[in-house]
């Protein structure tokens, strides 16, 4: 209990001494996070559409794949794309590994299946609902995915949060890839891994704790600007 | 007058996991007024309608449009289907996918919102209107477009007295502005009240047709004759 009133009272304090390195470290989580959650959006959620609405062979099989996928071990993922992005490997002449990019491209390896397979849950139900009118409106494929991604919006931002709290939150494949470097790579989370290996528990706590808050932050500021939960029109 | 009838069904079927559930079916429907499908539960009434509108897979024989590139025609189910979005986007859509200019858009659905009698939640989601108001705005989106044929599955089952007289009333000046209304029923009263030609159907196959005086004062099948009488047929 006294190590987590400690860890309360460190989170205080960095907060209202407005710590320099705090917000440097919260502001790369942020950055980080957002950029990987916008590209695995913009690639799980039309896909993930387009599962619902389209037959095709092994469709049945893609789904179990993309749900499998969302039990990826980060730590693994990890590994993999340091071996992608490293000098010897296929990528290393982009100069990637140890670059915020890194850490984004692993979240984002991360986090599309699990948008994806959210996506696909809300569209088919969706889908289910308005296949007879939008067949009998002679809809082109594109314009049923258009409409459902529209109509779906609310479904597809809780999908997107889903994606936004993994990725936050992620540690292992940011470590990785990342390197945890001051000032250049170290987030939220590795930031805490490394305090609580040099025994700073308080310190680690209070950082814990500013994550918390800075996902509820996040979480309610899209939850306000959508007006989910306010009578709304959609 | 549309040069898209007639509408020419050949020796066509529709087969079900082996069950043959419409057919052999050899039928030419041409213009004229409301056209009323009758026939008990499971008869295949919603099947060939379906099969008239193009959403229903065909498993032999032909339903050919005399110009099936100017085919126009709309369909309202038995349960509306509103997409979760304002009652006017709810009209706007259907004209939207063919690129209607938008301010022809704009007279079109302020003069249906109107018809219809939902000027005042016009902005309103259209999932939280009543059953009545969802199936008139179902049959406004259908005819948004101004369609030369309008399929009704059904419309006013589940819809109380006021309601039904609405869409009756709005069917028949459809009918007389020269749209062909064709339109399943099992309440003879509605069939009686609004039809000019009827269709009578049972066990998938058409087993009278004619206009609806002759079908409703001197019925010719035993079938029919049984039906009227109010008698349970299998």
């Amino acid at each position: 209990m006294n190590d987590i009133a400690q860890g309360l009272l460190a989170a205080l304090h960095l907060i209202v001494t407005f710590d320099q390195e705090l917000w440097e470290i919260s502001l790369r989580s942020l950055q980080v996070s957002l950029t990987a959650l916008i590209i695995a959006s913009a690639i799980a959620m039309p896909f993930g559409t387009f599962l619902a609405v389209q037959r095709f062979k092994y469709r049945r099989l893609v789904i179990s794949i993309i749900n499998a996928l969302m039990g990826l071990p980060p730590v693994v993922v990890g590994l993999i794309i340091y071996i992608l992005l490293s000098r010897s490997g296929p990528f290393g002449v982009f100069g990637l590994l140890f670059t915020p990019w890194a850490m984004i491209i692993a979240q984002v390896v991360i986090i599309t299946p699990i948008i994806a397979s959210i996506s696909h849950q809300a569209m088919r139900e969706l889908w289910a609902e308005y296949h007879d009118l939008l067949i009998s409106l002679n809809t082109s494929k594109w314009q049923r995915i258009k409409t459902l991604i529209w109509d779906g919006r609310r479904n597809l931002l809780t999908a997107g949060l889903a994606g936004f709290g993994r990725a936050i939150g992620e540690v292992g494949a940011i470590m990785i890839v990342g390197g945890n470097i001051d000032h250049a790579t170290r987030v939220l989370t590795t930031a805490i891994a490394l305090e609580t290996g040099k025994g700073d528990f308080a310190l680690a706590l209070g950082l814990g704790f500013v994550l918390i808050g800075l996902a509820l932050f996040v979480n309610m500021a899209i939850h306000w600007l959508s007006r989910t939960e306010r009578e709304g029109r959609w | 007058m549309s040069e898209m009838f007639p509408l020419t069904l050949s020796n066509l079927s529709v087969r079900r996991r082996g069950k043959t559930v419409l057919g052999p079916i050899d039928l030419v429907i041409d213009q004229g007024g409301p056209m009323m499908v009758i026939g008990p539960n499971g008869s295949g009434k919603t099947t060939l309608l379906r099969v008239m509108h193009g959403i229903e897979r065909i498993s032999e024989g032909t339903a050919t449009w005399a110009q099936s590139d100017q085919a126009n025609h709309g369909y309202v189910f038995q349960s509306p289907v509103v997409l979760r979005r304002s009652v006017a986007e709810n009209l706007s859509y259907p004209l939207q996918l063919i690129n209607t200019p938008k301010p022809q858009i704009k007279t079109a659905v302020d003069h249906w919102i109107d018809r219809i009698g939902l000027t005042k939640v016009k902005d309103g989601s259209a999932t939280r209107l009543s059953g009545g108001e969802r199936q008139k705005l179902a049959i406004a989106r259908a005819l948004i477009r101004d369609p030369d044929v309008l399929f009704l599955d059904e419309p006013c089952s589940n819809l109380d007295g006021q309601s039904t007289r609405e869409i009756e009333a709005l069917l028949l000046a459809t009918a007389a502005a020269g749209t062909r209304v064709i339109m399943a029923t099992h309440d003879m009263g509605q069939a009686r009240r609004l039809a000019s030609g009827v269709l009578f159907v049972m066990g998938g196959r058409i087993i009278e047709t004619g206009s609806a005086p002759d079908i409703f004062s001197a019925p010719k099948t035993a079938e029919l004759k049984a039906f009227l009488k109010g008698d349970i047929l299998i």
